[in-house]
């Protein structure tokens, strides 16, 4: 399941993070700000249209990501891991 | 070692701030050197180094502010200034003597990498704990020596908002003997940063944080209970509007007290100085020169500071990126990234730091972009010309449900620059943008904060102080300047109109107005156009002056309004005010923009496009309104 298939306010895993292909640097980038394989991650709102930007707290930042960020990033259920 | 190059470096040891981004590091930069760098809630506010002085009694230090960083493995601009300091290849600056790594105590996970990243440079690092206070509201106890350990690296805490907030910093740089500080450890070549993942430095701080009992997520519950408000999908953009509109509304009623006192005063000091002093140039040029020019100016003082309270406010409460992400939809509509947003706010106080503040934008098409619409983002030396003409020529009538013409009017005009941005955006992106580019948001949404009296009173004072330099300074020369060009050389004997104008400003002023008629500008208004290129405000004290001298046969120095009132046209003023939404910028702003894109090439698109569509506008404007009988 993918970061933007998530519901609201459910917590899940971060499993892992996409490349994109013209923009080879995006999956370092997200990593800096924590998404990082086993941490937590809940989407807490999203915005009017289409659901775009949205409102996530990774670890303990929050941050606003677009669909097209939240694309990259693989989530699991908190059972799969340890 | 030998040096091979000789480099003449001030003797005192050099200490660098380097922290994630609005971890504090600007607000400890500031307590500790006494400096006043701009502070705000919000990531990326310092793009540059800044370098202050601390005085410890037995020894000075020079302390580097340095823009904030995630990791060490820059990518933006303002990021590899960090990363050039902490490595010894910025010009003019050696490798710092000593790292304070800031970290913002009501998030270590993320800060602690970055602490992880920095020790294997090899530069001897004191850890910071910023934002204890925080920490400790949230309930996050956090155990100075265990992290020590931990860590292997002396740590001490602060407070950087508070004033002796940074006590354990000055003990603990007291403590160091900086001329045996190791050196030895030097950054090896194959330590290269890259080779260390961040999945490998996170099981590290993960290690760390369980081992201290901090590795559970406390929520921040205020932030949370006002964000459910202030960013609900549809409560959200509504409070904004309403915050925006309050806003403008403010700056027009609350300035009337104070603007009308300013006014008096400088009409008693006028009609003073006509009554006692005999007729002579110098009295014409205190009189319709100086006075007549620079009051014209000073009377806005009121309205600046009132919407800089506001946005000050703001800037301290970490609304502001939250604004960001409820208007993200239309930045990202128009093909710009999140990253935009800062740089293009920052425009509305000035276009300068706005495209200094570009730097952030890691993506070059993108920052060329935001650049290049940043000056339509209406700064603040254009109020003076809105709060005139406004003030002259629409009525002061409720509409209603309280609602001010003269706010709504203000309100409009910044409204049109920030679509005109747009508009501008997306015809670069059809342009230029290919279909499978990315554009990040990515954007920090910092816990709120209680905006601070002092801070909001220190940024107010700066305002004013800035202003009232450019007053005394610019405006001023430029003011004298025209009151010499309008002055001289003086009407042949036998002239019937003004003596303005045979003069040479009067002579100039003619020749544009041939440019400028289609758009309805008289020559009064073409001459103000010209000093107008140094600073916005300058084409409000030129009108003064060039009116003042106009009408100065009947002796006496009325306000400027009511001349204006009389000499323009509904269809001119609306006119005018549309040619200032987008009228081309500054030479100040130009001269920055061919600095930081290194060239002339974007300055001359930038000159080009917004004088064709000031034009524009204003022949529009002009158009219709005198079709509705307005002229």
């Amino acid at each position: 399941m993918r970061l933007d298939q998530l519901n609201n306010h459910l917590t899940k895993r971060v499993k892992s993070v996409h490349t994109f292909p013209t923009a080879p640097e995006i999956p370092h980038q997200l990593a800096e700000i924590g998404f990082i394989p086993g941490e937590l991650v809940t989407v807490l709102r999203r915005n009017l249209f289409g659901g775009d930007p949205m409102m996530v707290r990774i670890g303990l930042s929050t941050f606003a990501i677009r669909k097209q960020e939240a694309e990259l990033i693989e989530v699991e259920d908190l059972e799969n891991h340890g | 070692m030998a040096e091979s190059k000789i480099h003449f470096y001030p003797k005192e040891p050099l200490i660098a701030l380097v922290g994630n981004p609005n971890s504090g590091k600007t607000a400890l930069f500031n307590l500790l050197t006494g400096g006043k760098q701009k502070v705000a809630n919000y990531a990326g506010v310092t793009v540059e180094r800044k370098e202050g002085k601390l005085d410890l009694g037995i020894q000075t230090l020079r302390i580097l502010d340095l823009p904030g960083v995630y990791s060490l493995y820059p990518r933006s601009l303002d990021e590899q200034i960090t990363c050039n300091v902490l490595q010894g290849r910025a010009i003019g600056e050696k490798k710092p003597d000593l790292v304070l790594c800031v970290l913002d105590a009501t998030n270590l996970r993320r800060n602690l990498r970055l602490v992880l990243a920095v020790k294997r440079m090899g530069i001897p690092c004191v850890v910071v704990l910023n934002m204890m206070d925080l920490a400790h509201k949230r309930g996050i106890q956090i155990d100075l020596l265990q992290l020590e350990q931990e860590l292997n690296l002396p740590i001490v805490d602060s407070i950087g908002i508070q004033s002796k907030g940074d006590f354990a910093v000055r003990e603990k740089l007291k403590s160091i003997n900086f001329s045996k500080i190791s050196s030895d450890q030097q950054f090896s070549k194959e330590q290269d940063e890259q080779s260390y993942t961040v999945e490998a430095d996170n099981v590290v701080v993960q290690g760390i944080l369980q081992r201290m009992g901090l590795d559970k997520i406390l929520p921040d519950p205020i932030s949370d209970r006002l964000d459910r408000a202030l960013l609900h999908p549809i409560l959200g953009p509504i409070i904004l509007v309403v915050v925006l509109f309050f806003i403008f509304q403010a700056v027009f009623s609350w300035a009337e007290l104070p603007m009308s006192l300013i006014e008096k005063a400088t009409d008693w000091v006028s009609q003073f100085i006509l009554e006692s002093m005999p007729t002579h140039w110098i009295r014409s040029l205190i009189v319709y020169g100086v006075i007549a020019g620079v009051g014209g100016v000073l009377v806005f003082l009121p309205q600046i500071l009132i919407l800089f309270f506001f946005i000050l406010i703001l800037e301290e409460s970490g609304y502001l990126p939250r604004a960001a992400y409820l208007l993200d939809r239309i930045i990202g509509s128009v093909g710009l990234s999140g990253r935009s947003f800062i740089p293009l706010l920052s425009s509305f106080a000035c276009a300068i730091p706005g495209i200094m503040a570009t730097r952030t934008i890691t993506n070059t098409r993108d920052r060329i972009v935001t650049i290049l619409i940043a000056p339509l983002m209406t700064c603040s030396a254009r109020l003076p010309i809105y709060a005139l003409l406004i003030g002259a020529f629409i009525p002061a009538r409720q509409i209603a449900f309280g609602i001010e013409l003269q706010g709504l009017v203000l309100f409009i005009l910044y409204i049109a620059g920030i679509v005109g941005a747009m508009c501008v955006a997306w015809m670069l992106k059809k342009l230029t943008s290919s279909k499978n580019a990315f554009h990040p948001l990515m954007m920090e949404l910092p816990s709120y904060h209680l905006p601070s009296i002092k801070n909001v009173g220190i940024g107010l004072w700066q305002k004013m102080i800035g202003f009232l330099h450019r007053v005394g300074g610019t405006i001023l020369v430029l003011t004298i300047a025209l009151w010499f060009l309008a002055s001289y050389p003086s009407a042949p004997v036998g002239a019937t109109g003004p003596a303005i104008e045979y003069s040479f400003a009067g002579s100039l002023g003619k020749a544009l107005a041939v440019i400028f008629a289609p758009i309805g500008f008289n020559w009064e208004i073409s001459i103000a156009l010209v000093p107008g290129l140094a600073a916005r405000e300058v084409v409000v004290s030129s009108l003064g002056t060039v009116y003042a001298l106009a009408g100065q046969a009947n002796n006496s120095a009325e306000a400027l309004t009511p001349l204006l009132q009389q000499g323009w046209s509904l269809a001119t003023a609306l006119s005018l005010l549309a040619w200032f939404v987008f009228a081309p910028q500054c030479l100040s702003t130009i001269a920055v923009v061919k600095r930081e894109t290194g060239g002339y090439k974007i300055p001359l698109i930038m000159l080009t496009y917004l004088f064709t569509l000031a034009y524009l506008a204003s022949f529009i404007t002009y158009r219709i309104a005198t079709y509705y009988g307005l002229a």
